[in-house]
Order: structure tokens, then sequence, then C-alpha cells
């Protein structure tokens, strides 16, 4: 599955759909108001995924035998952090 | 082809079932109620396959409908007065998601002080929600609202939800002979719903997205555009309806003797057909009236109003509404229509059948009478002295 997110830029009338619905792709990069940004530690991480279950935004990934995050969705919530039983998850400063 | 004999509810029932919806979602509130109890008495007895589902309140009536809308299902929901009230948040989500779901409203008076009567300040108070609003003068024409909203609400130009307005009581509860056509005929006239706009497994999409100041102003635009081309699709929709059941419908509004009239009585709703007898009274006695009934509020009939009155010397906007602090909101949408066509005609608002009391013959006489030299003046109709 592709899951690669376009920003595209909308600047016609006609690149407006009727209703607000679109192909996936279309949804513009969305996380401007996170401070901390989470990061994996793959040696205690064994790929459980429940961090991709419970991600209200959808912006964590499978990879492999582990997960990645989608920066460009992530609200910085931390709820992936709080359900991680292998404290697999912590949160850094953006720089 | 088979005449029956149906309160206006049950005429609206008799259309939503020959339109066959998918789903049904709504919660009981009188006067709304015996039109949920016919459609749920079909159900259960296995003449109308509906998904027909039981929900806690008005709010979730209309999320139940928005989300099978939003799977490609045609969809019906009913209710009146604190429930439309109550389901005001969920209506824009329907209207802005451009799901073309139909609503029967029952007009009611709205709370405080409490009253189950009809008046029209439940749907009036909504105009700006972004719904079709038609407004029924007779069961007759309920059942043929009921066949229409489906097809006009779901045309790929509109695609915007539809609410069919019924008069508390005084139609929804009156009984009438009703003409119910065949379905056959109904499936010939009402073709499948088809959108773009829907969750599918073959084509998937994100729907019902946020959209920010860079592009919110594009889609309240497409959002209006869809809302001005139900007048389009309204005269194509009756033309096809005279087609195929015989019955002739004239698009926003219905002109009655308008042609030659001084005076004329813009109103909406049942007590048009009194207003109709009224006209052909003084007619009858050789005084120049007549009678315009809006037969829908959204999108509004600016350009057939001003056509219908330019030679006219006076009207009197007659409703079941006040805007606190104002006037009629009706009255308000006609004198803008009037005004961008430059007519200098007098026009005065008058108030009444608030709360379900009876507007009479004599008193609309009296407005007749009153428009000879009428000023603009708020009037409450019937109201005790001191």
């Amino acid at each position: 599955m592709k899951v690669e997110l376009l920003k595209r830029d909308i600047d016609k009338l006609s690149d407006i759909p009727f209703a607000p619905f679109a192909k996936p792709g279309h949804t513009t990069v969305n996380s401007g108001f996170r401070t901390e940004k989470p990061v994996c530690d793959r040696t205690k991480c064994n790929g459980c995924s429940l961090c991709y279950l419970y991600c209200p935004d959808g912006a964590i990934v499978k990879d492999g035998k582990g997960i990645k995050f989608d920066l460009g969705f992530c609200k910085g919530c931390r709820i992936c952090k709080k359900i991680c039983k292998k404290g697999a998850i912590s949160f850094e400063v953006e720089k | 082809m088979a005449r029956k004999f149906l309160s206006g509810n049950e005429a609206f029932a008799y259309g939503v079932k020959k339109a066959r919806p998918h789903v049904i979602s709504a919660y009981p509130i009188t006067p709304q109620t015996t039109v949920v109890e016919a459609l749920a008495t079909f159900v259960t007895k296995g003449d109308l396959k509906s998904e027909f589902i039981h929900v806690e309140s008005e709010h979730s009536a209309l999320s139940a409908a928005i989300g099978a809308s939003a799977v490609g299902a045609r969809t019906f929901t009913a209710t009146s007065s604190q429930g439309l009230l109550y389901m005001a948040e969920c209506l824009t989500y329907a209207s802005g998601g451009r799901f073309p779901i139909v609503m029967m409203n029952a007009n009611r008076s709205v709370a405080l002080p409490w009253n189950i009567y009809g008046d029209q300040r439940d749907s009036l108070s909504l105009l700006d929600t972004g719904w079709i609003q038609a407004y029924a003068k007779d069961a007759q024409e309920a059942f043929d609202l009921a066949l229409m909203s489906f097809y006009i609400a779901e045309h790929k130009d509109v695609s915007t939800p539809f609410m069919a307005n019924l008069d508390g009581f005084t139609l929804t509860h009156t009984y009438e002979s009703v003409e119910i056509a065949d379905d056959k005929t109904v499936d010939e006239f009402l073709p499948a719903f088809k959108t773009e706009n829907k969750l599918d497994l073959d084509d998937p999409k994100n729907l019902g997205f946020s959209a920010g100041p860079d592009t919110n102003t594009e889609f309240k635009y497409l959002e209006h555009i869809g809302v001005q081309n139900t007048v389009k699709v309204i005269l194509e929709c009756e033309d096809r309806f005279y087609k195929h059941f015989n019955r002739r419908y004239t698009g926003l509004v219905e002109d009655y003797r308008c042609d030659d009239a001084d005076f004329v009585i813009v109103t909406l709703g049942t007590v048009a057909g009194l207003v109709q007898d009224v006209v052909d009274a003084l007619r009858a006695e050789g005084k120049k009236v007549g009678l315009l009934r809006l037969r829908y509020i959204r999108p509004f009939p600016n350009e057939e109003i001003a056509k219908a009155l330019k030679n006219v010397k006076a009207i009197g906007v007659l409703e079941k509404d006040i805007s606190f602090g104002n006037e009629g909101t009706v009255y308000t949408n006609v004198n803008s229509a009037l005004k961008k066509a430059n007519l200098t005609l007098r026009s005065s608002n008058y108030i009444a059948g608030l709360g379900g009391r009876d507007i009479s013959k004599d008193e609309i006489k009296d407005i007749f009478n009153d428009l000879k030299d009428s000023d603009s003046k708020v009037k409450f109709i019937g109201l005790k002295g001191e």
C-alpha cells in the first residue's frame, strides 16, 4: 500500500470537489501545533501494532517488524507512548 | 393508480414508501409521529424493504442518516419543532457534506411557552443551514413532494438535503382523498441514487474532511451553487412529474389570479388554501385581489416574486413566524426580492397563526381591506386588546 501523502496545491476552483471528499493523498500536511515528536526505539519495539491501532490520526505506519511515524500528521498527543507495553516510544523536542 | 383517504403525514409516508429509501432513521415527536409509525408499519409488514433504525434522539436520527447517505444509500428522516432544533448541529453536516437526505418536518411552534400546535418558527429559523425548504399546501402535494424531493435532492447538480414542510395538524392530521401512483410509474419517474460522494471499497476516499481558510470559501461557494441549481432542477423535475402522473406544479411559486390584481397576499403552506377561497369570493364582488404562494423558501424565488408582483399596488406577507425585534423572516426575504427588482409597491407584514391559532376568512378579508392604504408596520392578527 502506498502511504506517502502528497501536499497538493489548490489554486483553482476546479481543483475543489463539489463535496468535501477526495482520493487518498489529497489531504494536506497538518501537524503545526506539535512541539515534541515521537521516536521509536527499535530495540525495544516488538511490532505488536497497538500504537498503530490506537493512533487517532493514523499517523503510525507498519514498517517491517516495527513501526514508523508519519510526522506530517502526528499531533504529538502521546497516546502511542501511553499504550506501548514495551516503553519503546519516547518524545523529544523538535528542532 | 389508486385513491386513498389519508392524512398529510400518511400521504407523505406513502410517497416515501414508493421512493423506497434504503435507510429510515427517525425519532418520534408530535405532530410528526404518524409518518414514522406508518413507515415502521410498512417495514414490519414487509411492504417496504428499508433498514429502519431506532435511535435515541433527533441528533442521532440525522447523524445516522448522514452515515447512511455517506455509503450511497437513499435516506429518509422526519422530525418537528424542538426535534428539528435538536438536530440543528447535524443539519449543516448534512448540507456541507452534500448528502441528499430527505426530511419531512411537521411545522410546529417552538418553546417556551410549550406548545405542540402548528406554526412555522421551527423551520424558518433554520433557513441558513443550507437545506432546500419546500412547503406543502395539501395532502396530495405532500405525497407528490415526497417523490419529487428525492429526485431534486439527489440530482447530480444539486446534491443537497431537502426539508419538506407540512403544517402541523392542519395538514399532518387532516384527511383528504389522495391519488397514489403505482410502483411501476414511480420507478420510471425516480432514477436510482448515484453519487461519487460516498465511501466505496473499490474507490477509497477521504470523506467529510476539514477545510481551512485556504479552501473554505470555495466549498461554501459550491454549496451555494448547489442550492441555486435547484431552481432549474425543480422545473425539470416537475415537467417529468407531469409526464408521468399528469399533475402540474408551478416551480418555486404558485400564482393565483395575480395577473391583473391590485392587492396580493403572499404566504406559504396550508393557509394558502383559505386565502384562495377568499380571493374567489372577493373577485366575485369585483375586487382585484390575488394570492402568491411561496412553494419554496430555499432556494428563494426572487425573480418569480418580482415577475408575479410587477403590476401590483400593495402586498401583504402573511406568515406564521416572527423574528423578534425585527419582523417576519419571509417578509424580510420578499422585500429583498422587490428591492432587487427595483419594485416600489407598498408591502406590509401580517403575523398570524402562532402556536396553532386559527386564521379565519374574515381576518384574511380584513388584510385585503387593510392593503388599500397599508403602511409597512408589522401587525399581529387577532391580537387581544387592552
